[in-house]
């Protein structure tokens, strides 16, 4: 989640008051308040729309939306001047294949803003940048720089140059060993016989992207004036949309932006930063249908306008840092926030269709009044488990099979292969509960199955305290209740599971098919679970019953 | 007050007959020996009377000290500290071991002794022995302890400060002291139980539980008065066998959904992630399928049919008709991979693949568990229930899928809802649902709705038709009903909670 937070008082000075309307429109624009502080105000920004993860970014689409400049903002673009160029070496091309960069020139910077411009650089390395795997983006000051710029990629042993937070040169290889920056992103790098590089025309190394800069060019300061701006990864198209996010953001602070001419050895010649505003159809008809609305062309001139387009011969004129807008609904979105949710009235249509339970569910609520009729208490236990409960405490072999999940963030690390350890394990923690106490769970379990992961609805009962005979009782008036065609049948098992005592166990067969087991669970179990009283259980498969209930 | 005392006579149980002859005992125990009651019963009736203002119940806390286990011994055989002494007075300088095996006392005892003796200064420790350095008028006189044990049973109010600070270094001494809180009870009868015992108790025929031989034989109840109760008295709890609340919850939903013409969708838990996320045109390095946000299963699962396969992969890289898609190179590999489902959206994936274009419109739902890998706390689980919703119509639009939320919140009783913009990589335009909570004075998120991409429908079903669809929580819903504030209390199962549980009434 993306938060973005900037001075209240910078905000009642460049946008309104921010009084309880204000509140109440600012989350009506898709930015819902996270924060509000003395000070300060954080707001959310979804990961659709990067290009509001700056106060210059938000501000310029807020004041749109709220009418006061609306429409595309035009930016001066200034022609690239001499040497402002950007040589892409070929050998990049399989380690890093894309760059798009620029000049920003003329800023006045202050702490809010160097922090501003540092903020919005971290968010799209953390958003767009996927964690700078697919963008990372570096700014420089110029005056420490010869142009033309040269990106290429080198072994890692002849790169060598201070990087930021250290004083000593040191190898690209040394870089990812013992820098922080380079420990943690070191796996971007990993496999690669060469790392990319920017370089001056000098031959001073600027930064090792996506690593880190060089100490000697990578800081802007207060002092700063003009930058040099660029954005290295994978996507060209993403690459130059989160340029243009940047550059417009500076614009906004006051710089002039001025082009680079990118030189590929491998596509063809480029210009950047380019914001030429991309062109899409969008019809009146298919917005108001979306929409259920019924606004005129003006109208939706307007709102697009509100939204930071321009609209004209039914087509869409959208801003160069929008990465969002795929297909016509994403403008149609932005029509319904222009146009105001909250004016939107809700309306249930007239549709025919008739409704219906899926069947199972029926049936599982009528288990579930069979069995809360002999006085039992529903339990609901999660789907996860862990080894200590489903192996160690029922007594299972050390090396049963658990179907396992990666990289839990909890002690809940495996699917549960049956009801029984659970509602052994609820027992356990209720002890100092009235008894008797009997419980059923109905749910589903999993099992391995040839490789593959099939889920399994069952029925589990327990009593404590309790023995064979009320069990097998309980389970024989269920199925009498349920009146199928076939009837049960009970025979000793040659392989009970371990948890109860041999000779007080039942194998339970419908239609020949062995549905599960009623049994008195063995002391050395219950002591396992520390339960002091004498537990019966018994735990069944549905699918059979379904069969013969659901036709 | 003549008809009220004769209501009293007529409502005394058998017990309290039996008991209120001997109240003057004013001992339970007494009473209990004259009554042939056992306490419990008697301290019922007791108790009983004093509801019925036959009598006056008084109660006194006491603190009692008494000799505890060792403390009985050492009356009698001595404390040990006494013993040691005796052995010193005979050998006036003994090595310290050869006195601990002499003596006969334990380790523990003949630590306490030493401190004991060296602390009134009667014994003075050198070079690993112990010298006798008391008078023997010194030794002979009784000790404050050896007094205190000996005039035991005390109360604990009546002891002077002397015995107090005796008291205590006892009391550090294992089970030579014991302190026993004794509660006692006062009985006195009450004007109107005075008057009720002149009057003599004579209700000997009164009808106590009416039994089966009773009814066989009517002289056996024909004109005789039934022992009145005290039908206002509180009883002792029982509880009864019932529904989980949360399924109580969500088949309360069910019946909302059905009644509004919905179908119900069900399926796996455990999906391949092509149904979890490719289906549902999240890119497949979205961050929310990376391992901290979802639980993988360390196995994969074949595809399903082809053609959809390969139309779900086209969306992701080249987009549908009118869409740019995602651009980039899709792994099938990586949509192998299986999950356990992070939304019921994936039902409603799994349905539109399913859906023919004559079954059209249609509406379905589905309320069930999700799973997200996160650390528990009061508002997050790694387990959770969803309740999710799709209408497939040409004619559907935005204003409905609002109707449709409304509605089924409203029926889930949340009065003040608003629709603010959202974001879900599946559904353009998107909602959020917030609901006014006016104790928190706040709006808080109920769940998320929109309409599918068109990346979504096209694929799946074959054309570009609106789908409403949305899959907020469900949890929270049941929370606010029961006013639990834990999400971890939902799946607790603590027997107690349960059976207290409310029954799910809303209409």
């Amino acid at each position: 989640m993306a938060i973005v937070t900037f001075s209240k008082k910078q905000f009642e000075k460049d946008i309104g008051t921010f009084d309880e309307q204000m509140k109440n429109k600012i989350p009506m624009f898709g930015t819902p308040i996270e924060r509000e502080e003395k000070d300060e105000i954080s707001i959310e920004v979804f990961p659709n729309r990067p290009d509001l993860l700056s106060y210059h970014g938000f501000k310029r689409s807020f004041l749109a939306f709220l009418g006061k400049k609306t429409g595309l903002v035009n930016y001066k673009i200034n022609k690239p001047e001499e040497n402002y160029g950007v040589i892409v070496d070929s050998s990049v091309k399989d380690i890093r294949p894309y760059t798009a960069c620029a000049i920003v020139r003329g800023l006045q910077l202050d702490d809010e803003k160097i922090k501003e411009i540092i903020d919005i650089q971290e968010r799209l390395h953390m958003t767009v940048g996927r964690r700078r795997k697919r963008a990372a983006i570096g700014i420089y000051p110029l005056e420490k720089i010869e142009l033309p710029i040269t990106f290429k990629a080198v072994e890692p042993d002849k790169i060598r140059f201070i990087p930021l937070e250290m004083d000593k040169e040191i190898s690209g290889l040394e870089i990812l060993q013992r820098h922080s920056a380079g420990k943690k992103y070191s796996h971007l790098l990993a496999g690669k016989i060469k790392f990319p590089i920017f370089t001056d025309s000098k031959g001073q190394i600027l930064s090792m992207p996506p690593v880190i800069n060089s100490k000697l060019t990578g800081k802007i300061t207060q002092e700063t004036r003009d930058v040099f701006i660029e954005c290295s990864g994978f996507d060209f198209e993403i690459l130059k949309t989160c340029l243009n996010i940047i550059v417009t953001c500076m614009a906004d602070m006051g710089g002039k932006i001025y082009q680079m001419e990118l030189r590929y050895g491998y596509i063809k010649k480029e210009k950047t930063p380019d914001l030429t505003p991309r062109k899409m159809k969008l019809s009146l008809e298919n917005a108001n249908g979306l929409l259920g609305t019924n606004i005129n062309e003006k109208q939706l001139k307007q709102l697009l306008e509100k939204m930071g387009y321009n609209y004209k011969n039914k087509t869409a004129e959208i801003p160069a840092w929008r990465t969002d807008i795929l297909h016509e609904v994403d403008l149609i979105e932005d029509v319904a926030i222009a146009y105001g949710y909250e004016n939107l009235s809700p309306e249930i249509p007239d549709i025919s269709t008739i409704g219906g339970e899926d069947s199972r569910e029926t049936i599982k609520r009528k288990f579930s009044e069979i069995l809360s009729g002999l006085g039992m208490i529903e339990v609901s236990n999660y789907h996860l488990t862990n080894k200590t409960d489903q192996i160690e405490k029922m007594g299972l072999p050390e090396k049963t099979i658990l179907t396992s999940i990666r990289d839990s963030k909890t002690e809940y690390n495996a699917l549960r292969q049956n009801l029984s350890h659970f509602l052994l394990k609820n027992l356990s923690e209720n002890v100092d509960s009235e008894y008797p106490q009997k419980i059923f769970e109905i749910g589903k379990v999993f099992q391995i199955v040839s490789e593959k992961v099939t889920e399994e609805e069952m029925l589990a009962c327990a009593f404590a305290p309790g023995n064979f005979t009320d069990v097998k009782q309980a389970l024989e008036y269920f199925f009498r209740m349920l009146a199928l065609d076939s009837e049960i049948s009970f025979s000793e098992p040659k392989n009970p599971p371990h948890w109860f005592i041999e000779g007080r166990t039942a194998e339970i067969y419908l239609n020949e098919k062995n549905l599960g087991f009623v049994g008195e669970i063995h002391p050395k179990i219950l002591k396992n679970w520390r339960i002091k009283m004498p537990v019966a259980l018994l735990e069944i498969e549905l699918e059979e019953v379904f069969k013969m209930l659901i036709r | 007050m003549a008809e009220n005392i004769n209501k009293i006579l007529e409502s005394l149980s058998p017990n309290e007959q039996r008991i209120l002859p001997h109240l003057e005992e004013k001992n339970v125990t007494e009473i209990c020996k004259k009554s042939n009651l056992d306490k419990v019963s008697v301290i019922r009736s007791l108790e009983y009377l004093k509801n019925k203002g036959l009598i006056k119940i008084s109660r006194k806390q006491r603190k009692i000290i008494d000799v505890g286990v060792n403390g009985a011994l050492y009356r009698r055989k001595g404390l040990p500290e006494r013993r040691l002494l005796a052995l010193l007075e005979e050998k006036r300088i003994i090595k310290i071991e050869d006195a601990e095996k002499q003596s006969g006392l334990s380790e523990e005892e003949f630590r306490a002794s030493l401190g004991a003796l060296k602390k009134k200064a009667f014994i003075e420790l050198k070079n690993g022995k112990i010298i006798l350095g008391a008078k023997k008028e010194e030794i002979s006189k009784k000790s404050p302890e050896e007094l205190f044990i000996e005039s035991l049973p005390m109360e604990y109010g009546s002891l002077s400060e002397k015995q107090q600070h005796t008291l205590e270094s006892l009391k550090n001494r294992k089970g030579i002291i014991e302190l026993i809180d004794e509660k006692t009870m006062g009985i006195e009868l009450t004007s109107l139980g005075k008057e009720i015992m002149a009057l003599g108790l004579k209700n000997k025929d009164l009808i106590e539980q009416i039994t089966p031989e009773m009814l066989k034989k009517e002289p056996l109840w024909k004109g005789k008065k039934f022992r009145r109760y005290e039908v206002s008295l509180p009883l002792s709890r029982i509880s009864g066998g019932k529904r989980h609340f949360v399924n109580q919850a969500a088949d309360y939903a069910r019946t909302v959904w059905t009644q509004m013409g919905f179908k119900e969708m069900s399926g796996d838990l455990v999906v391949s992630s092509f149904w979890n996320f490719d289906a549902l045109f999240t890119a497949q390095d979205h961050p929310v399928r990376e391992m901290q946000d979802t639980f993988f299963l360390e196995k994969k699962e074949e595809l399903p049919d082809k053609k959809i396969v390969k139309s779900v992969k086209e969306a992701h890289e080249t987009g549908v008709p009118g869409s740019t898609g995602w651009r980039y190179k899709w792994d099938e590999e990586e949509a192998k991979r299986l999950v356990l489902r992070t939304h019921t959206t994936v039902l409603s994936a799994q349905t539109l693949a399913k859906l023919k274009q004559e079954e059209l419109p249609a509406k379905f739902f589905a309320i069930g568990k999700c799973f997200r890998n996160e650390t528990v706390d009061w508002s997050h689980g790694f387990e959770f229930n969803q309740t999710e919703g799709i209408v497939i119509d040409s004619k559907a639009n935005f204003r409905h899928l609002l109707g449709y939320l409304k509605a089924f919140f409203t029926k889930m009783g949340f009065e003040k809802i608003r629709f603010r913009p959202g974001y879900f990589p599946y559904t353009e335009p998107s909602v959020e649902i917030d609901c006014w909570y006016p104790e928190k004075k706040a709006w808080l998120e109920l769940g998320g709705a929109g309409i599918f991409r068109p990346e979504v429908v096209i694929p799946l079903l074959g054309k570009n038709v609106p789908v409403l669809a949305w899959g907020p929580g469900f949890d929270r819903m049941v929370m606010d009903y029961y006013n639990i504030k834990d999400l971890r209390e939902l799946y607790k199962n603590d027997i107690n909670q349960l059976r207290k549980m409310k029954f799910w009434l809303k209409t």
